[in-house]
């Protein structure tokens, strides 16, 4: 095969389709403020805010290999950062939240440090203690408030509409934001790398790719994501305990969206976090039946059907609005039939989507 | 001295939370998320045979420790065996779901209250031994029980042809059934097991202190760095790491009760960045 005889495809009919479609939609979301109501505002701040997370967690799982039930430690230490900043250091409560970000990656290059020593399962519960760690620092330290947190005062001074509207404003540039990282990082060679390295680690590490600096890599973005996630929801609702900050339900309502709506695919997270917010609804007046209904729908996906709903969908009708994947086109025709009869050619999913 | 004397008998409680986890591990390459959930569990099951029989707890073990591990057996054989040869994710993921529903569940049960099982006089009787120094009666009967349950799973593993078995199981299980052994049978039988351990030493939990539906996660963490610290794969290891977590947790809280856990992680971590592969670990195997 020469390489006249076949182009790379990245984009797909239904992405091209998408683009336009999330520009529209993002026009209608950036003029929120003047036809919503706050609540509606809050409700979206949320669900951004979750959206984020579950993207994290996606990247750090689905293409890291890095099954993580630490990730409420960068949310709780996101929170007091933007705290922190804002009223111990005077810095913009706005820009704070970005720089919370900042705060939570460069705790988590020491955190690797331990975490790191474990494989698999024990990484798992390795990420867990570290996050109890953390938690009882803060809530043992009285200057941030002890066990009775603390509430954010810098942002008193700022009028209530222009407060409800700016932080809602960054929860939309984060959202994007978030899920323009993983579409980035994915589409680029290190993404290519990130999927040898969730396939088989050790294939990877033979073809010249460093796994370690890799997957350290994604380990430092998501605590950057999920650091920048946890101040925005604490800019949003601007009273932070400890308890509820570094609870481990964070971690275990990313998974469950992630899992529940398709691991491994951009699309997977907005669907979960959808079906997250619209289960939430439903079930709110049966106090703890959410988390369990959530949990067991989770449970049941992965075991009979682990490719998610929206993996579902995405094999069922080849609809692929993030494509991530590279697919050989050939131009040829005799060598496309070829292609199609031994089951590579176009129409089947590429090779790198086993998942 | 007799905080650490305390803590060394609390080792014994911590071996019993570790075992059923390690036991697991050794066999399917499986860390149970849901460990710490099913100790809580096998506490309130007890609270229910006692309420509708009448017995103490401790001869509600008898109905406890079948439940339980005639749950682990279907759990293992139901569920969790979908799961293995997957990767890391789908036993994580599925075992971390239990975790969730049954925190939840028992939540909605038997609502936040801190519960308590009540033997008498035991958990509180002592003997003197010399001055200031006294040592529990109760504390002392869960870490001779821990010893021996220690002592008949390692008799289990090297003795007797089910020990083969799990053995021969965790090393290659392909292997294992052209020798006619039943494979998904053995892991029923392991987790099994390890759940009558978890019953076990749920009931004793329950005795020494008061619980609730959320503390565990708590529980699966201390079982987990008691494993790590005695070595993986070392079942006299998870004693002597569970004697070392309770040290610290009794003398942390000795300083301020706010320092308990938190000097637990401390020591767990400084243990790790010494000595990863802990204390008594066996050679690595490849998984």
């Amino acid at each position: 095969m020469t390489a006249a005889g076949y182009t790379v495809e990245r984009g797909t009919p239904a992405s091209r389709l998408g683009a336009l479609a999330s520009a529209v939609l993002l026009a209608v979301l950036l003029a929120l403020p003047f036809w919503g109501s706050s609540s509606d505002m809050r409700l979206l701040v949320e669900f951004l805010s979750m959206l984020t997370l579950a993207q994290m967690w996606n990247l750090l799982a689905g293409y890291g290999g890095l099954v993580s039930v630490g990730q409420q430690a960068y949310v709780g230490l996101g929170g007091y950062a933007l705290n922190v900043l804002a009223d111990f250091l005077g810095v913009n409560p706005f820009l704070s939240v970005f720089l919370a970000g900042l705060v939570t990656a460069a705790v988590a290059l020491p955190t690797a440090a331990v975490v790191f020593r474990f494989q698999g399962g024990y990484f798992a519960v390795g990420t867990w203690v570290v996050a109890e760690v953390y938690y009882l620092l803060v809530a043992n330290s009285s200057s941030l408030g002890g066990g009775l947190g603390r509430s954010l005062q810098a942002i008193r001074s700022i009028p209530r509409t222009e407060r409800e509207r700016l932080t809602y404003w960054i929860a939309l540039a984060v959202g994007v934001g978030a899920v323009a990282l993983v579409y980035g990082l994915l589409r680029s060679r290190r993404g290519l790398a990130l999927t040898a390295i969730r396939d088989s680690a050790r294939a990877s590490e033979s073809l010249g790719i460093n796994v370690f600096r890799s997957t350290l890599v994604v380990y430092l973005v998501t605590a950057f994501g999920c650091g920048v996630a946890g101040a925005l929801i604490y800019l949003n609702l601007l009273r932070i305990l400890p308890t509820a900050a570094f609870s481990v339900n964070w971690t275990a309502s990313m998974i469950f969206v992630v899992v529940i709506g398709g691991i491994g695919t951009i699309e997977g997270p907005i669907v979960g976090t959808t079906l997250f917010f619209v289960l939430r609804e439903f079930l709110a007046d049966y106090g703890a039946w959410y988390l369990i209904v959530l949990g067991a729908v989770a449970i049941v996906v992965m075991v009979w059907a682990p490719q998610g709903l929206w993996g579902l969908v995405a094999a069922r009708f080849d609809l692929r609005f993030f494509p991530v994947q590279r697919r050989i086109r050939f131009v040829d025709e005799a060598a496309t039939a070829a292609a199609a009869r031994s089951g590579g050619g176009p129409g089947a999913p590429s090779g790198s989507r086993a998942r | 001295m007799n905080a650490l004397t305390q803590g060394l008998l609390l080792g014994g409680l911590y071996a019993l939370f570790a075992a059923g986890l390690s036991l697991v591990f050794g066999i399917m390459r499986v860390v149970n998320l849901a460990h710490g959930d099913f100790i809580i569990l096998a506490a309130f099951l007890s609270i229910v045979v006692v309420g509708v029989t009448g017995v103490g707890p401790f001869l509600s073990l008898v109905i406890v420790v079948p439940l339980m591990g005639g749950l682990g057996y279907g759990l293992q054989r139901g569920l969790l065996a979908r799961t293995l040869d997957r990767g890391v994710l789908p036993p994580l993921l599925v075992t971390f779901g239990l975790s969730v529903i049954i925190q939840n569940l028992l939540l909605q049960t038997f609502s936040a209250d801190d519960r308590r099982l009540d033997a008498g006089d035991i958990s509180t009787a002592s003997i003197s031994i010399a001055g200031q120094l006294a040592i529990g009666w109760y504390p002392l009967v869960v870490f001779l029980v821990a010893a021996l349950a220690i002592a008949g799973l390692q008799g289990l593993f090297t003795r007797t042809a089910l020990g083969r078995a799990f053995r021969a199981t965790a090393d290659d299980q392909e292997t294992v059934r052209l020798m006619g052994i039943d494979n998904r049978h053995t892991y029923g039988l392991a987790v099994a097991i390890a759940f009558g351990i978890v019953a076990v030493a749920g009931v004793f939990l329950g005795i020494r202190t008061t619980f609730s539906p959320d503390i565990g996660p708590g529980r699966l963490l201390v079982a987990f760095e008691t494993v790590v610290i005695g070595g993986l794969g070392s079942l006299w290891g998870t004693l002597v790491g569970g004697v070392i977590l309770g040290t610290a947790h009794t003398l942390g809280a000795k300083v301020d009760p706010a320092y308990r856990e938190l000097a637990g992680h401390l020591v767990f971590l400084l243990v790790l960045l010494v000595r990863p592969q802990g204390l008594f670990a066996k050679p690595v195997r490849e998984a």
